[in-house]
């Protein structure tokens, strides 16, 4: 077995941990935790209000089925997502909280670009738009069928 | 059953499916798609849609805390979230042409696989630092350190290999992306193994890119339609809740006897679901 820990030397390669990485590594883990607490948040009170508007939905077992089954219309474009949120529908609210989880991801990558331009790292802010692109193209690749 | 019990049923199913699947180390996903589908005989689509949301959650608290300990590589997750958000999107694509009883299939063959990966995470490997020449590490300044707890000291390590590790982290994307689950059973190994990075380093970067690989997926999902808000509220509340528990009981349970009995039960479930593709 070798010895794993050692001082930093010639052959030890140079590594990441400065202050200003750590800010950056700070930020991510905030925001991460900021973005997960806002769209639990949104889908518990999605929920709720659901239930609330839809007083069959606690009554009617035959309500299930349409539900849970291919072809229910649910808010899934923009358009439909804003208008139903102006009328403050349940599943608007839940959908929107399904959103900010799924961006929260995204914004992080968002971040890091920032902080490699920050640090002048131009491959790294290269490497990280281009995951960028990725993200945002996914929303592209889906409405296309 | 009224839309209300099957809520609160969801809700509960998925807690439990949070708490064993952060014992295991296998993420909820895999776990609450069986349940979704074998218990409810929701539509497969409907439960990959809602469970690459709750993968999204749980990586993103995780990776929090793992980021704040300073364990995760991040210049390491950035190279490889090229191949891993690719990997997705091809694999979300994918599922959108294949039928529901290859997807059954195919998650049952990975299912299995992750169960018997299980085994190995039972006696953690002592790093050893590789002497292969790293060029693509080099350049990109991928090697780094981190404090190890248990021994008190800051752990030096050199990052090789990083055109396989991108190959893999390919197919884990794309796995990830077609069945709605984390694969952290597929993208662990191919840092720890091939790309010789420390098995703590591996799991928190793991962890770190899977939130990022489910988002891209994801995306897809939801323009598809396939992302049920009363399916997908209830399985990402639980199993992040289940998840936090879980992390808490993690210390408490280290016995090699009870992963064991789960690994058995995991093999059945894959069983069961390959068998609900064959029988079509």
């Amino acid at each position: 077995m070798s010895v794993a820990t050692k001082l930093p030397s010639a052959t030890t390669p140079i590594t990441d941990h400065d202050p200003r990485v750590r800010q950056v590594e700070l930020a991510i883990s905030n925001l991460l935790r900021g973005g997960v607490a806002l769209s639990m948040l949104l889908i518990v009170a999605g929920t709720i209000v659901t239930f609330a508007q839809q007083p069959s939905y606690i009554s009617q077992p035959g309500e299930l089925h349409r539900l849970i089954t291919p072809g229910l219309k649910f808010p899934h474009t923009l358009g439909d997502l804003t208008s139903e949120l102006g009328q403050l529908r349940g599943e608007a609210i839940v959908t929107l909280g399904l959103l900010v989880l799924i961006a929260t991801p995204v914004m992080r990558v968002a971040i890091s670009i920032l902080a490699f331009i920050y640090q002048r790292d131009r491959i790294f802010t290269l490497i990280t738009s281009v995951v960028l692109f990725l993200l945002l193209l996914s929303l592209v690749l889906g409405r296309g069928e | 059953m009224t839309p209300l019990e099957f809520v609160l049923l969801v809700l509960l199913i998925s807690v439990a499916a949070g708490v064993l699947g952060s014992l295991l180390g296998l993420g909820g996903g895999v776990i609450v798609i069986p349940a979704l589908t074998l218990l409810f005989g929701i539509d497969i689509r409907y439960a990959i849609g809602a469970s690459i949301v709750s993968v999204i959650a749980t990586s993103s608290g995780a990776a929090a805390a793992y980021v704040r300990d300073g364990l995760t590589n991040l210049r390491v997750a950035m190279v490889l979230e090229l191949a891993t958000t690719s990997g997705a999107l091809t694999g979300a694509y994918l599922a959108g042409l294949l039928s529901g009883r290859w997807l059954f299939i195919i998650f049952g063959v990975v299912l299995a696989y992750s169960s018997l990966m299980m085994i190995r995470k039972l006696n953690e490997p002592e790093y050893q630092e590789s002497n292969k020449s790293a060029p693509w590490a080099d350049y990109l300044r991928l090697h780094s350190s981190y404090f190890d707890k248990r021994t008190g000291r800051e752990i030096y390590y050199r990052v090789t290999s990083t055109r396989i590790g991108l190959a893999l982290m390919y197919v884990a994307g794309a796995i990830s992306g077609l069945l709605g689950i984390g694969s952290g059973s597929l993208k662990v190994p191919a840092m720890d193994l091939a790309m010789h990075m420390p098995i703590k380093v591996s799991t928190a970067t793991s962890n770190f890119m899977i939130g990022v690989t489910a988002a891209a997926s994801a995306g897809v999902y939801y323009m598809r339609g396939e992302i049920d808000p009363f399916i997908a509220a209830p399985v990402a509340v639980g199993v992040l809740i289940g998840a936090l528990g879980g992390s808490y009981l993690l210390p408490k349970l280290r016995s090699s006897t009870i992963r064991l009995v789960f690994v058995v039960v995991l093999l059945w479930i894959s069983g069961q679901m390959l068998w609900e593709g064959i029988r079509g």
